[in-house]
C-alpha cells in the first residue's frame, strides 16, 4: 500500500456553519429561560424569590451530590449509577441516627453538636461504603469494556434501593428538623434557619474539597490518576489507593447532603436516591462533567430551574413536570453541548 | 494486492444435506416450537382433565398468566437485545417504546375517545358503542410502525453520542415520555391519557377466520375472552416467534453484520464504509417497533394501561434480561427473560411460600426482589460477563485481555496477576 498517499485535505468546510448554527440555537434557547426567569423576577418578586431560595438549598444538595458523579466519572469515567441510592442511603441512615438515636429535634447547642457528629458519622459511613462497591465490584472491572462497570452499577443501585425498602419501608416517611419553620424574612423574602445551616455546610465543604484536589499531594494524585493510569503508575502513584480515596470522598459528600437533606427537607423514601441522583447528575453535566467549580454551578442551576418550575412560574410547567423539565435540559445539553457550561470539548482517543 | 479470501471460522460446524444436520442446525427454533406446542398440549388438554396433585403444582408454580407475561417480556427483551446486543448501543429508557406501544393500543382499541366511533373490524366490548375499535392484529402494525417513527424521533438528534452519554439520553427518554403520559389527562385540557386512572377496557384478540376451526376438544371462540389462556399462549408464542424470526433474519443480512461491526469498532466500522447514522437508527427503530408489539400484547394481556407501569425498573429488568441470556443472542435472551420474569413474576412468590409452610418462618420472598436483581447484575458483570448463552463473537469481545497479552503490547501492570 505504499504508493498510496493520504489526502491530507478533508471536506470539512461546511462544518463550522454547522457548529454555528448549533451553538447559536443552544444560546438562544438559554437566552429565551434567562429572559423570562428576569421577566418573572420583576413581575412577581416575592414568588420569584421564594423559589430561588428554595431553589439554592435544593441546589446545594445537588451540588454535594454531583461532586460525587463529577470525582468518579473524572478519574474512571464511569457514571456511577448507584451514588444517587447511596444518597437515599444515607437520607435514612441520618434519620436513623439524627433523629431516633440522638433525639435531636429541637434547636440547642446541644442539638447542633449532636448534628455535627451525626454529619461527621453518616459521612465516614457512606465514604466506606462507596470505597467497598469500589473495592469489591468496580476495581475488578476496570479494564473491562465500559458496559461492565455501568450495568454493575445499576446492580449496585437495585440493592441499595432494597436496603431502603427494608429499613424505610415502601411509603414515605418525614422526620423533624432542628429548625423546621423557623426563620427570618428579608425584603419579604421569607428564608428558613434550615437553608443557611445547608448553604453554610455545604460551602465550606465545597472549598474543602476545592482545596483537597487542587492542593494535597492526594489531590495531585487524583489529578494524575485522571490523566493518565498508566504514566500515574510509572511516577509511583498507588493508583487503587487513589481511586477509592476517590470513592470515599464522593462518598462523604453524598453523606453529608443525606444529613443535610434530612434537616432541610426531612423526608426519606426508598425510591428518592434514583430521581434526585439523576438530577444531580444533570447537574454535573451542565457543569462540565470531571470539573467540580462545574458540578457546583450546575447543581445550584439545577436546583433553582427546579424550584422555579415547582413554584407554577412557568407557564404549562408545575411540579408534576419536573422530571420532564429537568431531563429535557439533559437531553439538550447533550443535543447541543455535551462538554457543559465550564467544560471544554474533548476530542476522542483513537 | 492479491489476497485470497479465506472462508469465515466461525460458522455452523455442519452444513451437509438431509434431515439430521439440518435439524441440528435449527436446533433452537425446533426446540421452540416442540415446547411451545408441548406447552399448549400440556395446558389444553392433559391438565384439563386431570385433577389431584399435578394440576395443582402447575396452577401454583407456572400457571399459563405468568407463562403468557414471560413471554411478552421475551419479545420486548429480543427487541431490546438489537439495540444493546446487536449495535452495542446501551439503551436505558426502552421502557418509553413499551409505553407508547401501550398507550397506541389504549387508544385504538377501547371506548377511551367516546367522541368518535370508528371501527375497522374492531371488536368493541359489549356496552362500548363509542370510541375507536381496530383490531387488535392491525393495531400491532400500526402500534410497530408508530413506535419505530418515535424511536427515529428519539434517535435522530441524540445517537452521535457516546455510549455512557447516550445511555444518559436514553435514560431520559425513559422518564420524560412515562412522565408525559401521567400528566396526559389534562394537556391545555385535553385528556390524551387518561392520566393514573388508565385506560380500560381494552377489546378482546380476534381469532378471525380461525373461530371456523373451531371443535368440541378445542373450542375457538370468535374473541378470546380472560379465561382462554391458553388460545392466548398460542397467540403471544406466534408473535415471540415472529419477533425471533425478523431478529434472526436481520442479523444473517447485511444491516446485521453492520450493527455488529458498529458495535465492536464505530470507528472501524466508519472507515470501511459503513453509514453510522443510518445503521444505528436503524437499529432503533426495529427495536422500538418491536417493543411497541410487545407493547401491545402486554396491554391486551392485562387488560388496561396506566402510566404507573412504566418505571425506570421494567427498563433495567428487559437490560437484566438481556445480559443474563447472552447480548447478541436471540435465544439467549429469551431463556433470560422467560427465567427472570418467572422470578419476578410467581417463582420468587412460591419459593417463599414452600419455604414458609416447610419450615414455618416467614419469608416474605418478593421483597427480596430488588436483591435479587441487583446481584443478578452484579454477579454476571463480574464472573460471567457474556451471559449464560453468549454469542461466540460477544465472549471475544467482551473477555479481558489477558495479563500476558497486554504487557506483549507494552503495558506495564503492577500487582498480583490475578
Amino acid at each position: 500500500m505504499s504508493q498510496t498517499v493520504v489526502e491530507a485535505a478533508e471536506p470539512r468546510s461546511f462544518r463550522p456553519l454547522r457548529e454555528y448554527l448549533v451553538n447559536g440555537l443552544g444560546l438562544l434557547l438559554v437566552a429565551l429561560v434567562l429572559g423570562f426567569l428576569l421577566y418573572k423576577a420583576f413581575t412577581t418578586p416575592g414568588r420569584f424569590f421564594d423559589a430561588f431560595v428554595d431553589g439554592l438549598n435544593k441546589g446545594s444538595l445537588y451540588a454535594l451530590i454531583a461532586l460525587g458523579y463529577t470525582l468518579v466519572y473524572g478519574i474512571i469515567e464511569l457514571i456511577n449509577f448507584s451514588h444517587g441510592d447511596l444518597f437515599m442511603l444515607s437520607t435514612v441512615v441520618a434519620s436513623a441516627l439524627v433523629v431516633t438515636l440522638f433525639g435531636a429535634t429541637s434547636a440547642s447547642v446541644g442539638a447542633v453538636l449532636l448534628l455535627l457528629v451525626g454529619l461527621l458519622l453518616v459521612m465516614t459511613a457512606a465514604a466506606t461504603l462507596n470505597v467497598a462497591a469500589e473495592r469489591l465490584a468496580y476495581r475488578r472491572l476496570r479494564r473491562a469494556p465500559k458496559l461492565a462497570p455501568l450495568i454493575t452499577a445499576v446492580g449496585l443501585s437495585f440493592v441499595y434501593q432494597w436496603g431502603g425498602l427494608r429499613s424505610n419501608g415502601s411509603g414515605q416517611k418525614v422526620w423533624p428538623s432542628i429548625f423546621k419553620n423557623s426563620g427570618f424574612t428579608v425584603g419579604g423574602v421569607h428564608i428558613e434557619w434550615s437553608t443557611v445551616i445547608v448553604i453554610g455546610v455545604t460551602i465550606p465543604l465545597l472549598l474543602l474539597m476545592m482545596w483537597v484536589v487542587q492542593n494535597t499531594r492526594q489531590g495531585k494524585a487524583m489529578r494524575a490518576t485522571a490523566q493518565d493510569q498508566d504514566a500515574a503508575r510509572l511516577m509511583g502513584i498507588d493508583v487503587d489507593r487513589t481511586i477509592a480515596f476517590t470513592f470515599g470522598l464522593g462518598g462523604a459528600m453524598a453523606g453529608a447532603a443525606g444529613v443535610l437533606w434530612i434537616e432541610s427537607i426531612g423526608s426519606t423514601r426508598w425510591d428518592a436516591g434514583f430521581r434526585l441522583g439523576l438530577y444531580a447528575f444533570t447537574a454535573a453535566v451542565l457543569g462540565g462533567i470531571g470539573r467540580l467549580d462545574g458540578a457546583v454551578l450546575g447543581g445550584f442551576l439545577i436546583g433553582i430551574v427546579e424550584s422555579v418550575n415547582a413554584s407554577g412560574l412557568l407557564p404549562g410547567g408545575g411540579q408534576a413536570w419536573s422530571e420532564t423539565v429537568v431531563f429535557g435540559i439533559l437531553i439538550l445539553l447533550m443535543v447541543f453541548k455535551p462538554e457543559g457550561i465550564l467544560g471544554s470539548p474533548t476530542t476522542e482517543k483513537v | 494486492m492479491t489476497m485470497t479470501t479465506s472462508p469465515p471460522a466461525t460458522g455452523s460446524p455442519s452444513r451437509g444435506s438431509g434431515i439430521l444436520p439440518w435439524a441440528r442446525r435449527n436446533v433452537w427454533p425446533l426446540g421452540f416450537t416442540a415446547a411451545a406446542v408441548l406447552f399448549f398440549v400440556l395446558y389444553q388438554w392433559v391438565l384439563a382433565n386431570m385433577s389431584g396433585p399435578v394440576p395443582d403444582f402447575f396452577d401454583r408454580w407456572l400457571p399459563l398468566s405468568v407463562v403468557n407475561q414471560c413471554i411478552i417480556w421475551a419479545i420486548m427483551a429480543v427487541g431490546l437485545n438489537i439495540v444493546v446486543g446487536y449495535a452495542g448501543l446501551l439503551d436505558l429508557g426502552y421502557v418509553a417504546f413499551w409505553a407508547i406501544g401501550g398507550y397506541t393500543a389504549g387508544w385504538l382499541m377501547s371506548g377511551f375517545f367516546d367522541s368518535a366511533t370508528v371501527s375497522v373490524f374492531g371488536h368493541a366490548a359489549a356496552g362500548q358503542p363509542h370510541g375507536i375499535h381496530i383490531n387488535f392484529w392491525l393495531v400491532l402494525i400500526i402500534a410497530g410502525v408508530h413506535t419505530a417513527l418515535w424511536g427515529l424521533l428519539i434517535g435522530a438528534p441524540t445517537l452521535r453520542l457516546k455510549s455512557d452519554y447516550l445511555a444518559l439520553v436514553t435514560l431520559g427518554f425513559g422518564e420524560i415520555i412515562p412522565e408525559f403520559f401521567k400528566n396526559g389527562d389534562n394537556l391545555g385540557g385535553f385528556n390524551l391519557t387518561n392520566g393514573t386512572r388508565g385506560i380500560t377496557p381494552l377489546d378482546a384478540i380476534p381469532t378471525g377466520p380461525f373461530q371456523y376451526l373451531s371443535s368440541g376438544s378445542l373450542p375457538i371462540p370468535a374473541e378470546l375472552g380472560p379465561f382462554d389462556e391458553s388460545l392466548k399462549f398460542v397467540v403471544y408464542a406466534l408473535i415471540a416467534a415472529f419477533v425471533i424470526f425478523v431478529s434472526l433474519r436481520i442479523r444473517e443480512g447485511r444491516l446485521g453484520r453492520a450493527w455488529l461491526a458498529i458495535r465492536e469498532d464505530e470507528l472501524a466500522a466508519s472507515m470501511m464504509g459503513v453509514p453510522l447514522m443510518r445503521t444505528k437508527l436503524a437499529a432503533y427503530a426495529v427495536g422500538a417497533a418491536i417493543g411497541g408489539i410487545g407493547g401491545v400484547c402486554y396491554t391486551s394481556a392485562v387488560g388496561s394501561i396506566a402510566a404507573e407501569d412504566f418505571a425506570f425498573s421494567s427498563s433495567i429488568i428487559l437490560l437484566a434480561m438481556v445480559v443474563l441470556g447472552g447480548m447478541g443472542n436471540v435465544w439467549g435472551v429469551m431463556i433470560g427473560a422467560l427465567v427472570l420474569q418467572w422470578i419476578n413474576g410467581n417463582g420468587l412468590k412460591e419459593l417463599g411460600n414452600t419455604i414458609t409452610s416447610a419450615t414455618g418462618h416467614d419469608i416474605n420472598f418478593p421483597s427480596y426482589n430488588f436483591l435479587v436483581f441487583g446481584a443478578i447484575l452484579i454477579l454476571m458483570m463480574l464472573f460471567r460477563r457474556e451471559g449464560l448463552l453468549p454469542e461466540s463473537r460477544t465472549r471475544q469481545v467482551l473477555q479481558e485481555p489477558e495479563r500476558g497479552q497486554l504487557e506483549s503490547v507494552g503495558a506495564d501492570l503492577e500487582g498480583d496477576p490475578a
